[in-house]
């Protein structure tokens, strides 16, 4: 056993070695080099500076609402994502496969295209006489565009796989379709309802480009932190805007940490 | 659980009604709006001279940020799946770091680096290389946006198939080369292709990381989705608009080939 299994393990190790260098240098040029820029050179006039760049009061309230209205973009995704993903596995209607092929436009469509398609419907020359530009809802508004896909395509596969039988036994014993939902669909759809909706507020978080237009970006209003930074690098203030970015980046890390703990909680509840 | 029929009606009926309030009707409605002045208009709007040269510079940035990407990707991802080492939780984390990050902080991230303050700053210019305000910069923040798409892909393809046949090939004398060509490429290639076309798609929509970098200067250093912000800027509507329904015909292409090879990916 052990003659025949030492040399076909060395190629695979060999391979798998230079893989693994050229993986880690890789990701250190061109993710890690930049991101340690931002984080070391935030500290580049001292930390009184650095508190005073991330404390100042149009710095806490971009923060503040862009926190805020990711909050409610995850959250309304977790209800319309969950029904999309819901006709999209149990109904049968003509032109499903269209519906669903539709559910990745969002990441198919360049962000600041998003942004001018909302401003044209539902801004000033709006054909419905409906206008939110420069509101805090047409912030909602385009970060709902974006984040569209995130819980449909996390919940689908999971529906599909959902065991039938669990909720025909329920049924056969006398439970009612809101039983039924609540009790054994819904705890089976959580982690990936919140995994998805995990993955919304990250990517609200950061967003930049379907917001630009149709914020009009107003200080204290509809104002975000990734047009705050913007804003900060266009005034030739880098050392600033690195300060407010560490503590977006903060934010994507601990979402980022939270979804992958809540995978290996999904996984254990398969099991 | 069957649910009754007026409530299946209920729930089809408003997830359509959002899908079209939030995604269908402004994209047709922006179609609509292009080519409302006729379509002479738009495509003297897309063929100016600032409007092809912005075309093709997104062209060549995306086809690099591809290129680059796929090879690298299949390189991570052959890490990730067939390497027996500790810590690779660590290389899946900063993987997905370029989709939970701002492209705003992707820009000065850059600028930090390579600009003419950045740590590279003075050497570069020193070399004569200009990075930042220029084409390099402009690729570098598309790779690093694009990064995680073809691993992503690839890897979980790669688990899936195993390395069994890697390993009879060995067995019976296979180099390292023959045995990736002829055995591991053919089994991950739908994988590639989906994670190109991913790739492809967010490479040429790039706007808030490149917009950081390119100091947007006509003809040279802007890309399409540039040219859409300036365009409305400077009040140019209809301009904006021919340029937005390009973009957004080359999403839909987009769409169009996803579907097809999620398909063909799912027979494999």
């Amino acid at each position: 056993m052990s003659v025949i299994a030492l040399p076909r393990r060395r190629p695979a190790v060999r391979s798998g070695a230079l893989a693994l260098g050229i993986s880690t240098l890789w990701l250190s040029v061109i993710v890690l080099l930049p991101l340690a820029a931002v984080v070391v050179r935030s500290l580049d006039g001292g930390v009184g500076d650095f508190w005073d760049a991330v404390s100042s009061r149009q710095a806490v309230a971009a923060l503040r609402f862009t926190i805020l209205v990711s909050l409610a973009t995850a959250a309304i995704n977790a209800v319309t994502g969950t029904l999309l993903a819901w006709v999209l596995v149990r109904d049968r209607f003509p032109g499903k496969k269209v519906v669903n092929a539709l559910i990745d436009l969002p990441f198919a469509l360049p962000t600041i295209v998003a942004g001018l398609t909302l401003l044209a419907l539902y801004g000033p020359n709006s054909p419905l006489g409906i206008d939110v530009a420069f509101t805090q809802f047409a912030v909602l508004l385009a970060l709902l565009f974006v984040t569209q896909p995130f819980v449909v395509r996390s919940v689908q596969p999971v529906l599909i796989e959902v065991d039938r039988e669990m909720e025909e036994a329920a049924i056969s014993l006398g439970a009612s379709n809101r039983t039924v939902f609540l009790r054994i669909i819904l705890p089976n759809l959580l982690p990936a309802i919140l995994s998805g909706a995990g993955l919304a507020f990250a990517r609200a978080v950061g967003e930049f480009g379907s917001i630009v237009l149709i914020s009009g970006n107003v200080p204290f209003d509809t104002q975000v932190s990734s047009v705050y930074i913007f804003k900060l690098i266009e005034s030739d203030a880098p050392i600033g805007a690195a300060a407010v970015s560490v503590v977006l980046l903060l934010v994507s890390v601990i979402v980022l940490a939270l979804i992958r703990l809540l995978g290996r909680w999904g996984a254990r509840h398969d099991r | 659980m069957t649910v009754s029929r007026p409530w299946q009606l209920t729930m089809r009926v408003l997830a359509i009604a959002w899908l079209l309030a939030l995604l269908l009707v402004p994209v047709a409605l922006i179609f609509y709006r292009t080519f409302e002045p006729g379509i002479g208009a738009v495509w003297d709007s897309i063929t100016t001279p600032a409007a092809i040269s912005a075309f093709w510079l997104t062209i060549e940035v995306s086809a690099i940020a591809v290129v680059v990407n796929t090879v690298l990707g299949v390189v991570m991802a052959l890490a990730l799946a067939r390497g027996r080492w500790r810590g690779k939780w660590l290389m899946d984390t900063v993987i997905d770091l370029p989709f939970a990050i701002s492209p705003v902080v992707v820009g000065l991230s850059l600028i930090l680096v390579y600009g003419t303050t950045g740590w590279f700053g003075r050497d570069l210019a020193d070399a004569g290389i200009q990075v930042i305000f220029s084409t390099p910069g402009i690729v570098l923040a598309t790779v690093f946006v694009t990064l995680p798409f073809v691993v992503r892909e690839v890897t979980p393809v790669l688990r899936e198939v195993g390395d069994d046949q890697e390993q009879a090939a060995a067995t019976l004398g296979a180099s390292g080369w023959q045995t990736f060509w002829r055995i591991t490429l053919p089994s991950i290639r739908w994988g590639i292709a989906y994670g190109v076309v991913l790739t492809t798609a967010r490479a040429i929509g790039e706007f808030g990381a490149v917009s950081v970098v390119s100091g947007k200067v006509s003809g040279e250093t802007e890309t399409l989705t540039l040219l859409v912000e300036k365009r409305f800027a400077n009040f140019d509507l209809a301009g904006a608009y021919a340029a937005s329904a390009l973009l957004a015909a080359i999403a839909l292409l987009t769409l169009l080939v996803m579907t097809t090879f999620n398909r063909r990916r799912e027979e494999a």
